[in-house]
């Protein structure tokens, strides 16, 4: 069970040229800049854009393919999709919403309003059911989006951007939900974000996609200490650590402690940017407030610079330059310290 | 803002032009004998065949428009403002123009008019069914201009959102559709009607003028002119009062704010 799609498609200047595979039950991100292609992408996948050439397969079922003359129309393919700008429909109650694919699916209207009311008690919208979707805020519509796109039991779940459109104070709580609901679902899901703490939060595998074609694959993790282009570092290569906020300290489950700037108590995540880490063999006085010990794990070079893999509590990946690196003659299996000051770190609520 | 003088002056000027027709009819209305005019049988007569052909009228702009309106706004085809110009010509085309056109089209030597005569007998000039002919000749665009410009502003990507949740083209445009465009599909089917009742100069070439079965209300008035000139200004108030009162009832609604984006959903 699972989602294959080769994609090749021009529209305009992008020439869209993507390979991707996703199994039930697994979330992929698409991961790239504006113009990248990740929306269309999912637009193939849905339907809502024949490809030129390739093949999708979901489940065994062939649903475009032009070399053999199939297209199956959006309609007739079993997707939720869960758009940038959630598109509700107005004029419709939220009820109405999320009863919509049912009903277009001939589904009786009692029996719909009856599923679209648990999927929204699922949601935590039950008592909006008869408001005009037009008067949502933005995270109730993106909740009640999420609803419509799930309640006809779509074996693909594709999510454009879920999150963008939602202020800061939202974020969190919309985020940590969205996850609950993509744990429970177990067809394939396919996220375009150009977030990569989305990506953490939300997915299994990431797909990095730039100017059309997907540039590299892997988990989070791979990608972040292993980016094959200076291109991928700078888009992810980040250290991505979850954790709870205490007293200005977030306490990861393994023990590591990272200090931090002011941020609320509670589940969150640590952003920590690999050039703002610094490399040092002993400990020395600094202004930095975080200092961990570790051993060189690994070694990539990418252009002028390199980004070190350093294990222990806390791993992490940091970015310094060739020079920095010979100067201080570090190889695989050294015992480092890594400082980085605690301002230098950005913290989300999970 | 004070108004600049040279502007109000020719703007009151203008407002004058169009009212003192108007007041004209109204100051020469023979106030004491109007019910008299308006209940006598020719009247009632013509006003009830007024009534079913322009309705009719209506009906068939709306079945025969809407599709048009939506090939128009959402096919790209080549050719497409040639075929808008040709469906919309009627509106600037002088009416007797518009009704020699269908005499050779419909009329019995014409070129579908005598397949219609000969295999099935359908004879339209000179029929009801050839007022309403006619009359949808020159109300339909006025339908088609407007629902199209609805479709126009309606935001495409609710039709994606619609298809991917298994809706068919069918049940999108009735579910989605069609109650964005309902406010725009009301007025061009309001302003279709009014201009179907109006219709004076297709009707009487193409269609004649028997009372009872063609003689509709602007054409009696333009009759009783010569006969009773009185009669005429009643009914030419009367159907002076429906138009305004369509035009009134229709607003901003025709006049460029169609459909705002807040309606669009």
């Amino acid at each position: 069970m699972s989602l294959s799609a080769v994609i090749g498609l021009q529209l305009g200047t992008l020439t869209l040229d993507v390979d991707l595979e996703v199994r039930a039950g697994e979330v992929l991100a698409l991961l790239g800049p504006n113009g990248a292609g990740k929306s269309t992408t999912l637009r193939c996948l849905a339907g809502l854009a024949p490809v030129d050439t390739g093949r999708i397969v979901v489940d065994d079922v062939v649903l475009d393919d032009p070399s053999a003359d199939v297209f199956v129309e959006p309609e007739h393919r079993s997707v939720g999709v869960v758009f940038q700008s959630y598109l509700l429909f107005e004029r419709m109650t939220v009820l109405e919403n999320v009863a919509y694919g049912l009903r277009a699916r001939r589904v009786p209207k009692a029996e719909a309003r009856r599923r679209a009311g648990d999927w929204l008690e699922r949601v935590g919208l039950g008592g909006y059911a008869d408001q005009r979707a037009g008067a949502l805020s933005g995270g109730q519509a993106q909740r009640a989006a999420l609803a419509r796109a799930l309640a006809t039991d779509p074996r693909v779940l594709l999510l454009d951007e879920p999150l963008a459109a939602l202020d800061a104070g939202t974020r969190g709580t919309v985020r940590r939900d969205l996850r609950g609901h993509l744990e429970t679902f177990d067809g394939m899901c396919v996220m375009v974000t150009h977030d990569p703490v989305d990506a953490y939060a939300l997915a299994d595998r990431v797909a990095i996609l730039d100017g059309g074609r997907v540039v590299q694959v892997g988990t989070l993790a791979e990608v972040t200490a292993h980016p094959r282009s200076r291109y991928v570092a700078d888009l992810v290569g980040v250290n991505l650590v979850s954790g709870t906020v205490a007293d200005g300290v977030l306490t990861t489950p393994s023990g590591a402690r990272v200090v931090i700037a002011d941020a609320p108590p509670g589940p969150s995540f640590a952003v920590i940017r690999p050039h703002s880490i610094a490399l040092v063999r002993e400990v020395v006085a600094t202004s930095a407030r975080n200092t961990w010990p570790g051993t060189i794990a690994g070694v990539d070079r990418l252009g002028d610079r390199v980004r070190v893999t350093v294990d222990g509590a806390l791993p992490l990946v940091a970015e310094i330059t060739v020079a920095a690196l010979d100067a201080l003659g570090l190889r695989p299996g050294d015992e480092v310290h890594a400082s980085v000051k605690a301002t230098d770190i950005e913290v989300y609520a999970a | 803002m004070r108004l600049p003088l040279p502007v109000l002056v020719l703007a009151s000027i203008a407002v004058l032009f169009f009212a003192l027709p108007l007041a004209g009819l109204v100051w020469r209305a023979p106030w004491s004998h109007a019910w008299e005019y308006l209940t006598d049988d020719a009247t009632v007569t013509a006003l009830r065949l007024s009534l079913i052909c322009s309705l009719w009228a209506t009906v068939l702009s709306v079945v025969f428009g809407v599709p048009l309106a939506w090939v128009l706004a959402r096919v790209e085809f080549r050719g497409r403002s040639v075929v808008r110009a040709l469906c919309t010509l009627s509106m600037v085309l002088p009416p007797v123009v518009g009704g020699v056109a269908l005499f050779f089209a419909l009329g019995r030597r014409g070129i579908v008019g005598q397949y219609l005569d000969q295999w099935f007998g359908i004879r339209l000039p000179f029929s009801t069914a050839g007022v309403v002919v006619a009359q949808t000749f020159v109300a339909m665009p006025f339908l088609v201009i407007t629902v199209e410009a609805a479709l126009r502003q309606l935001d495409l990507r609710f039709d994606d959102a619609s298809r991917t949740l298994g809706a068919s083209r069918w049940y999108t445009f009735r579910r989605v559709t069609l109650p964005a465009i309902r406010p725009a599909l009301a007025a061009g089917a309001v302003l279709a009607w009014a201009r179907a009742l109006g219709e004076f100069g297709a009707t009487i070439t193409f269609a004649g003028n028997f009372p009872g079965t063609t003689q509709t209300l602007p054409l009696q008035v333009y009759l009783s002119l010569e006969t009773n000139p009185e009669q005429a200004i009643v009914l030419a108030l009367l159907l002076i009062a429906i138009s305004f009162a369509v035009l009134v009832g229709l607003r901003d609604r025709w006049f460029g704010r169609g459909v705002s984006p807040g309606e669009v959903a």
